[in-house]
């Protein structure tokens, strides 16, 4: 996940035949499954491509930071807050290790996330719904971080070596943050009282429509999926990947107790997977463009981050000039 | 008060500034000068927060009255709290947040360096868990505050700012009462002079390294964290932390 709707750039895909030499070299490779690596030829387009997914990828996990910040101040025992604590740290991880690996294709993190703070770069639309309960911290586990697996299990196969490699190493950590967060709507679900059960129905409701969007458009609107796949820095169609969530989520849900607000989902005998109803598509691509209910919030925190920030890492490089002179002449 | 009181009641001094500078620090999630940054400050409040929790566990073993160590974080109120009042200031700008951490990790570093050798094993264990993470934490806010204080002109009046507006709460960290006078005679908790002295020289150390100026020997001092009489801050923190637990009562599980 956590990149929707990747601009590729590219109108019309080229048989081998249209390809110049480079092209086709590059092509045969990624079609023979060995990996990109940052020094080898690329085509431009699939180089812009790659840093528009990755950095949509790595904003998405600072970005991702701040629904969980929301509630890491009132986490309500202990091993929670710690739980909670070590996620979003983990978040931070994964967001350094793909700004790293966008850094490999020659892009600037500092001008992306500027980008990202004038409304040029995109981030996960699932990080513009509030947080408004304690069970939301399980459910984004559960769900969001799940929807992410989906996708990124996938990605681990991705043309590009670096974001390859990346891929497996958050796979691993992304994991282990569904269980938590499943383990939380469980344990409120078992042995919580009727108000703690109403919170976990409540955020459900909240996050089952959002979370089946993170997967982006449909098929037929999906416009640069088809040269993205050729490439293979996308390996499976979002169609094919939002039923395989929920396909994998239905029988977790039924286990809680608990429902999915779509009177539609239920299970089908003749084609072997769930059948749900449609997405709003009015409300996706309004929270795309900046009109989620969070959009301007998140952003405006980010941007005040960073720019309050400047002084600081102002300060930082002058001292760690200063430190090179003083070696330097002692030298 | 006898030695056991005084030893759960020292246990709670050091669970309560840990956890809430653990705090203070969550509050800055998302809002960090750079993602380094983020992470570096949620791993040392990872760090604090477990080590309450771990000086919690074992407060509410001794005191045996059924409390647990989520009981002592959650259901307190402020004047039952005996953090240090340094630990419960705002985060004001970056150049307060590392102030408030470098002095905070001196005692703390120092703090723990005795108590290793504290003749109570399960305190000693504890702390020399502790003390691995309070090296870092030492060795990164005072390079912060060097970087700060001798990075540019605008970081270095904000640093000597921020050193200037903390300082008053200072005196706490090396000046001890009773209780722990009663500790430290009995070999479990660190020695007056040699706590003060060694926080002294380190910080004397790091800020004249960071060219910034010492404040007065005699400055005045405001005191009484580790006695319950907090700032004004505290409340609000822990309506904030508490929040869940204290609407909810009946609730068994989270």
């Amino acid at each position: 996940m956590y990149a929707q709707l990747v601009e590729t750039g590219v109108k019309k895909i080229k048989s081998l035949e249209e390809m110049t030499p480079e092209e086709r070299n590059f092509q045969e490779k990624v079609d023979a499954e060995v990996k990109i690596e940052p020094k080898n030829w690329m085509p431009d387009a699939y180089r812009k491509t790659l840093v528009r997914q990755i950095s949509q990828h790595a904003h998405s996990e600072v970005v991702g930071m701040l629904p969980e910040g929301n509630w890491v101040t009132r986490a309500p025992t202990l091993k929670r807050k710690l739980q909670l604590m070590a996620k979003i740290q983990d978040e931070a991880g994964h967001g350094l290790y793909l700004y790293s690996a966008m850094e490999t294709l020659g892009a600037d993190r500092d001008e992306e996330i500027e980008k990202l703070h004038q409304g040029k770069a995109k981030y996960s639309s699932i990080f513009n719904y509030p947080t408004l309960n304690w069970a939301d911290m399980g459910t984004v586990g559960w769900l969001v971080d799940g929807a992410a697996i989906v996708n990124q299990v996938v990605l681990q196969r991705t043309s590009y070596g670096p974001y390859s490699r990346a891929m497996i190493r958050i796979c691993k950590e992304e994991s282990f943050h569904q269980r938590q967060g499943y383990q939380i709507l469980l344990d409120l679900m078992r042995e919580g009282t009727e108000e703690q059960k109403q919170m976990v129905q409540d955020s459900i409701n909240r996050f089952w429509w959002p979370s089946l969007m993170m997967f982006g458009p449909s098929d037929d609107q999906s416009p640069n999926s088809q040269q993205s796949m050729a490439w293979k820095i996308k390996r499976k169609s979002n169609d094919e990947l939002r039923q395989m969530f929920i396909d994998q989520t239905v029988p977790q849900l039924e286990f809680l107790g608990c429902t999915a607000p779509d009177p539609d989902l239920k299970w089908n005998e003749e084609t072997g997977h769930y059948d749900f109803g449609e997405i709003d598509w009015q409300e996706f691509y309004e929270v795309l463009k900046g009109n989620g209910p969070c959009n301007q919030e998140r952003i405006a925190t980010r941007k005040k981050a960073i720019d309050e920030g400047t002084w600081v890492r102002q300060a930082a490089k002058a001292y760690a000039e200063k430190q090179q002179q003083k070696q330097q002449s002692a030298a | 008060m006898d030695q056991q009181q005084a030893l759960q009641e020292y246990l709670l001094r050091l669970g309560d500034s840990a956890l809430i500078l653990g705090q203070r620090l969550c509050e800055l999630c998302g809002k960090a000068p750079a993602v380094e940054e983020e992470m570096a400050l949620m791993n040392v409040a990872l760090d604090l927060v477990g080590q309450a929790r771990n000086w919690y566990e074992y407060a509410a073993e001794l005191e045996n009255q059924g409390r647990s160590a989520d009981d002592l974080a959650y259901l307190r109120d402020a004047h039952e709290y005996r953090n240090l009042l340094l630990v419960e200031q705002p985060n004001g700008n970056y150049a307060v947040t590392m102030a408030r951490q470098f002095f905070y990790d001196a005692w703390h570093y120092f703090t723990l360096k005795a108590l290793v050798e504290s003749s109570d094993e399960r305190l000693a264990g504890i702390a020399a868990k502790a003390l691995k993470e309070v090296t870092y934490h030492l060795r990164r806010s005072s390079e912060w505050v060097k970087r700060l204080g001798d990075g540019t002109e605008e970081s270095h009046a904000k640093m000597q700012e921020a050193v200037e507006l903390l300082w008053r709460f200072t005196g706490e960290l090396t000046s001890t009462d009773e209780v722990e006078k009663q500790l430290a005679t009995a070999g479990l908790a660190p020695n007056e002079e040699q706590l003060a002295c060694d926080w002294q020289g380190l910080v004397e150390a790091v800020l004249s390294e960071a060219t910034l100026e010492l404040q007065p020997e005699d400055a005045w001092m405001y005191k009484g964290g580790k006695q319950g009489e907090h700032t004004e801050h505290l409340g609000y923190i822990l309506a904030e932390m508490q929040f869940l637990p204290r609407a909810y009562p009946d609730a068994k599980i989270w």
